[in-house]
């Protein structure tokens, strides 16, 4: 697990964003996922808000419209749907719910996860042991296949779906703070600071948590897109987001019924949810070469000399 | 060795009892299965009679009991959509899940390991760029949106492929093709960075110094040492196909586990998915104690503790 460690050096900030932005030039590919990664967030801040209307006006006679030209109007490049829907507004409202959930889901997976790990790691023999084996128990079966069964219990919705999704990564979370503080408590720092008279709260507080939440956040990044695979695969078998709400996920399940007749309302809400992890993944690669001593280098070469 | 094995099996043990507790409260809470088997216009006696029948109205705890009870002299109950023991249909679907679970997986191993190793080679270069954007597109692929188009393009456009069900060989393909993109696009990641750590060791160094062939050097000295995290990642995405499965076994149409798990839990065939969810955590189980086997005659570190 590659430590977010402290640079060596303070720079201070705004050469560091240079720095940054350099090395991410570096990397071409990544440097669009970025770019592409930042129009979707874009979107799914404002996208309801300017295109919310567009995305459910109904026009039957354009039902099915198939996508590539603009004589309908610039909403319809990608085509229309069943009940004659843009979709390219569509997809832009609804990359408020695919990236919404994913995220609220994976803060909230850190923030238990990371909450019972310090607990787990901190507090002692048995409540570890306890904590560890119903983690063990979450791990030990495909989470695709809890989420179904949780998700027939309770009813399906953002709300729900959120939150079992949330269920099913805390054990990432809850084993790498573990590990962490396993380690950090056995260190100088923090002896030194109990021979002080510091009590566990103030040591986890002040010592502990400052070196785990940089990991964590890693592996949140990473953990994202995973999170954003899982919830279209739930909205796709009908468990996940019902209507009126609607994820890239849930179109996709949508236009599976018109696979023959019209392609592209499957077509491009999979494309979106495949880009979208692509640059997440392509970003993470990035960010990984980039605070790694030794294969910073890599970015850091120009092209000419790269020949 | 041993005590580590055995500690090891404890653990996946207590787990497992653990998930089928779970499994069992959660399938009572998803609803009473008797409106659903009788017909809308059944009169409130026959719902009751149907219901006490089958055990519906006692307490969940007395229930519970009943269900240890019966899995203790691995009697897995009777499913009452199927009106047959629930393990026999289990059973019958199983092997086609493994089937094809055991293909892709040494398949997407197989083709990894070589694609990682030679994009590890020169790390930059055209191969390594293109392997490493082929592989994170497949690590980022939707697999139920990858079966759709895979379906739209070669069987509805092109005809070359059934678009479901199973039969011939060309049946296989796409299942095979879809479960395997991801498995395989992790994998090569993982091979790709281990590899590349290894091949700019100390060790690596002084075996091209001595003379070794290349080919030598990447199989037999880095890959060697990159198989740990390769069989760790490997055994995750090997219990993570069964999530796999269950979509593209409902895309495909094939008679899995996958598919019989996803209708029994929409039909509230609680027997079903108990005895499937137990079958798919034993395989699990069993696979986690082979993999801690690997680990132990492959690492000296893990043999001599």
């Amino acid at each position: 697990m590659p430590a977010a460690s402290e640079p060596a050096y303070k720079e201070p900030g705004e050469r560091q964003v240079r720095r940054a932005i350099l090395l991410l030039w570096g990397d071409r590919f990544a440097f669009v996922a970025a770019l592409y990664l930042l129009i979707v967030i874009f979107f799914a801040l404002f996208g309801p808000w300017l295109l919310g209307d567009m995305a459910t006006a109904l026009n039957l006679r354009l039902r099915n419209a198939p996508p590539g030209s603009i004589d309908l109007g610039w909403e319809f490049i990608l085509g229309a749907d069943a009940l004659g829907r843009s979709i390219l507004a569509r997809l832009i409202v609804a990359s408020r719910n695919t990236m919404g959930i994913a995220a609220a889901a994976v803060a909230l997976a850190m923030l238990c996860g990371g909450t019972l790990g310090l607990i787990a790691g901190y507090a002692g023999k048995w409540p570890g042991t306890i904590i560890m084996r119903l983690a063990d128990i979450l791990m030990s079966f495909p989470s695709l296949l809890l989420a179904l069964l949780v998700l027939f219990v309770f009813e399906p919705g953002v709300k729900n779906v959120m939150i079992v999704l949330a269920i099913t990564r805390i054990p990432i979370y809850l084993r790498t703070t573990r590990a962490e503080v396993l380690e950090i408590r056995e260190r100088m720092f923090v002896t030194a600071a109990r021979a002080m008279g510091a009590g566990s709260i103030r040591i986890v507080v002040r010592h502990v948590i400052p070196i785990v939440a940089p990991t964590l956040i890693t592996i949140a990044a990473i953990d994202f897109a995973f999170v954003m695979l899982a919830e279209s695969a739930l909205s796709f078998l009908g468990v996940g987001i019902q209507p009126p709400e609607f994820t890239w996920g849930a179109m996709v399940a949508l236009g599976r019924n018109y696979l023959g007749s019209a392609w592209w309302l499957a077509f491009w809400p999979g494309l979106a949810i495949m880009s979208t992890t692509l640059a997440l993944n392509l970003l993470s690669n990035w960010a990984r070469t980039a605070t790694d001593p030794t294969q910073r280098w890599r970015l850091e070469v120009t092209d000419k000399q790269n020949g | 060795m041993g005590q580590y094995l055995g500690r090891r099996a404890l653990h996946g043990l207590v787990s497992l009892i653990g998930l089928l507790v779970l499994v069992f409260f959660l399938a009572r809470l998803t609803g009473d299965p008797t409106n659903l088997f009788l017909p809308l216009d059944a009169s409130l006696e026959a719902r009751q009679e149907f219901a006490e029948r089958h055990g519906f109205t006692d307490p969940l705890l007395t229930q519970f009991g009943r269900y240890v009870g019966d899995l203790a002299r691995l009697d897995f109950g009777i499913s009452i959509r199927q009106q047959r023991p629930a393990m026999d249909a289990a059973l019958e679907a199983f092997p086609t899940t493994l089937k094809l679970a055991a293909v892709t997986m040494t398949l997407a191993i197989g083709l990894a390991l070589v694609v990682g190793a030679l994009a590890a080679y020169r790390p930059g270069g055209l191969f390594d760029r293109t392997a490493n954007v082929i592989s994170l597109a497949g690590a980022s692929a939707p697999d139920f949106w990858v079966a759709i188009v895979g379906i739209l393009l070669f069987a509805v456009t092109l005809r070359w492929l059934p678009t479901s069900g199973t039969g011939t060989w060309l049946h296989w393909i796409m299942p095979i093709a879809v479960l395997l993109i991801r498995p395989f696009g992790l994998l090569v990641q993982v091979v790709r960075g281990t590899m590349i750590g290894a091949l700019s060791s100390a060790y690596v160094k002084t075996a091209r110094a001595k003379g070794v062939k290349e080919r030598a050097i990447i199989f037999v000295h880095a890959l060697r040492n990159s198989t740990l995290p390769v069989i760790t990642v490997a055994g995750d995405q090997a219990a993570a196909i069964v999530n796999g499965a269950v979509i593209v076994e409902t895309i495909f149409g094939w008679p899995g586990i996958g598919k019989l798990m996803i209708d029994s839990i929409i039909q509230r065939d609680f027997a079903i998915v108990q005895a499937t969810v137990l079958l798919t955590a034993v395989a699990i189980f069993s696979m986690n104690i082979v993999i801690d086997v690997a680990y132990a005659v492959l690492d000296p570190r893990i043999r001599h503790n």
